[in-house]
């Protein structure tokens, strides 16, 4: 449907039918805007106050510090917090690693799905089951079932070719977690490519076909140009939810040394022990200019695709 | 034939065949550890910690799992909490989200599209952003440990998803349809009844499976605001883990507990899911 057909909607709206008045039409939008904004909005705003506080739990301190106002204090110290540059480092190589991995194999997925074969159905459907896993289970199940020094299925597999057992986790604390969250993301992405290889424009394939065009050329020159705006979809969504990877890191190394990235120190920092709610919410408000950043990336690639489609 | 125009037709066989078969290794490979943890669930906790290929199987960790020692999370508490705060969360998303759907695509309002882009603004913003006040006031309130502070956040979770995903498939609706009935009087009521709902309820259905299965996986804050008694799924799953004796099996076992109804929801939902998790962009 096109936006001209919603215009002449609007028009339309104000000659005699039950919801002629603005405030009408905006009455049944305004329940989930209130919701939305009292749960996401106002505890982000009282954030912002909480940043420059000494604000710390009551309960759990011996002796009550009265709260105060600290001015940019907190936000200082974490210019000079050498473990919070280090959790952003971290954060960085995490969620860029897991998402050029899952990226990468799954358009290959994609496009070894993307033809009829027997079984097509069965093979898209066991692909997808790891994206729906609980994130806990997928990692409790690569940690002690995979990765296990002891039990781990990965260092029998090694034993058995005549190699050394590798500790996995406690060596590569980093590169175990983001096996775990690329193997969940895999899915996601192959079927956000998969939606790409389909929407293609069959004419002009065939019209290459019979110009006789070599598949390697079509893929390259029609194929790729056209899945590019996908690669960018599943690119930023799929950073939106890995930058904030928890589940994962929690389960797997509790925050060891490597793996402990923004969200993660944040939350070490408040109700994960440290119960500073003032100086990580001044981290919170530095996570959050940063996420705004990526986010405007982010609803731009949206925006241009959401276009196309009403245009469509 | 989209491809291969170059290769002969028995060449062409063999290459679709070896496609066919290189498909089926690598999906059996990517969900090894998947398949490798239903079968140890159904091991003696010897074989399990062994990661032998043992005959005698038998369900008898899932009754191991199912009986707790008295003091821990009990499956069926973690279930039941599980189930009443996915259920009635997803309820009150789809109540808030279907007039919202509405508003935005079967009678558009004015700038409807920034309304659109505020809601999925809001899934950028990250949860650290907004846990401290959200805590403290659970303190204050005595929310902590409850199932209404995780209804609640949960609702803020999948609103916005939801918002996205109901208008796009309201956006299907044909408008010549609703036209038509406004012009034979139909009222509204039986607008939405027998114009609108047929054609938008399976993109409802699937929409509701999604949000279930966000709410059912969530962790971080049914780990920060509900430790107690009030804990889901996913922190039953951790209480298997033990450090004193073997646990690979009936870690397996309640991990295949844990996941089995959002893998079973998402097979069935995965036709239409695609919309969901790329915010109504894609189909």
């Amino acid at each position: 449907l096109t936006a001209a057909a919603a215009d002449v909607t609007v028009a339309r709206g104000r000659v005699g039918d039950p919801f002629s008045s603005a405030w009408r039409r905006r009455l049944p939008l305004l329940p989930a805007l209130l919701y939305v904004v009292a749960i996401t909005q106002l505890p982000f705003v009282v954030s912002i106050y909480y940043s420059f506080t000494n604000l710390k739990d009551k309960t759990q301190s011996l002796v009550p510090e009265p709260t105060r106002f600290v001015g940019f204090a907190n936000y200082r110290q974490i210019f000079s917090d050498p473990f919070f540059r280090q959790a952003v480092w971290t954060s960085v190589k995490m969620t860029v690693l897991a998402v050029v991995l899952s990226l990468i194999i799954g358009t290959l997925f994609a496009i070894l799905l993307d033809r009829k074969f027997l079984g097509q159905g069965v093979i898209r459907t066991l692909l997808i089951t790891p994206f729906l896993l609980m994130p806990v289970v997928a990692a409790l199940i690569w940690k002690q079932q995979m990765f296990s020094s002891l039990f781990g299925v990965l260092n029998k597999v090694l034993n058995f070719l005549g190699f050394n057992s590798v500790a996995f986790i406690s060596d590569h604390p980093l590169g175990s977690i983001v096996t775990v969250l690329a193997w969940q993301w895999t899915p996601f992405m192959m079927l956000i490519m998969l939606a790409g290889l389909q929407s293609q424009p069959t004419d002009i394939i065939e019209a290459a076909n019979v110009d006789g065009a070599s598949p390697v050329g079509i893929f390259r020159q029609l194929t790729l140009p056209h899945l590019r705006r996908y690669l960018e979809l599943g690119a930023l969504l799929g950073s939106i939810y890995i930058v904030q990877a928890f589940d994962a890191i929690d389960v797997m190394t509790g925050g060891g040394p490597g793996s402990t990235n923004v969200p993660y120190y944040v939350y070490q920092d408040s109700i994960g022990g440290g119960f500073r709610y003032g100086s990580a919410s001044a981290y919170a408000i530095v996570v959050v200019i940063f996420s705004i950043i990526i986010a405007t990336f982010a609803l731009r690639v949206l925006l241009s695709l959401f276009k196309d489609e009403e245009r469509a | 034939m989209r491809r291969g125009t170059r290769l002969g037709v028995g060449e062409r066989r063999a290459v679709v065949l070896g496609l066919g078969v290189l498909a089926w290794i690598v999906g059996l490979l990517w969900i090894f550890p998947v398949a490798w943890t239903v079968f140890t669930s159904f091991k003696t906790e010897q074989d399990a910690s062994a990661q032998t290929l043992h005959h005698s199987l038998s369900f008898g960790r899932y009754s191991d799992v199912s009986h707790s020692t008295p003091g821990t999370l009990s499956l069926q508490t973690a279930f039941m909490n599980s189930l009443v705060v996915v259920v009635v969360s997803t309820l009150i998303v789809l109540a808030l989200a279907l007039p919202a759907a509405y508003a935005l695509a079967i009678r558009p309002i004015h700038r409807w599209r920034d309304v659109l882009f505020f809601f999925i603004s809001t899934k950028f913003l990250p949860v650290v952003a907004s846990i401290f006040p959200i805590y403290v006031y659970a303190e204050k309130w005595n929310l902590i440990g409850t199932r209404t502070v995780l209804i609640v956040l949960y609702i803020a979770i999948n609103l916005p998803l939801a918002i996205w995903m109901t208008r796009s498939f309201f956006m299907e609706v044909p408008r010549e349809l609703i036209e038509a009935a406004e012009i034979d009087g139909t009222n509204l009521f039986n607008q939405l009844r027998s114009v609108i709902l047929p054609i938008v309820a399976p993109g409802i259905a699937a929409t509701a499976l999604l949000c279930v299965i966000f709410a059912w996986n969530e962790y971080f804050y049914a780990l920060q605001l509900n430790f107690a008694n009030g804990s889901t799924m996913p922190q039953w799953v951790i209480t298997n883990v033990s450090t004193r004796g073997n646990f690979l099996a009936k870690l397996s076992a309640a991990s295949v507990i844990a996941c089995l109804p959002v893998v079973l929801a998402g097979w069935a939902a995965q036709k239409r899911m695609i919309r969901g998790l790329s915010m109504g962009a894609l189909k």
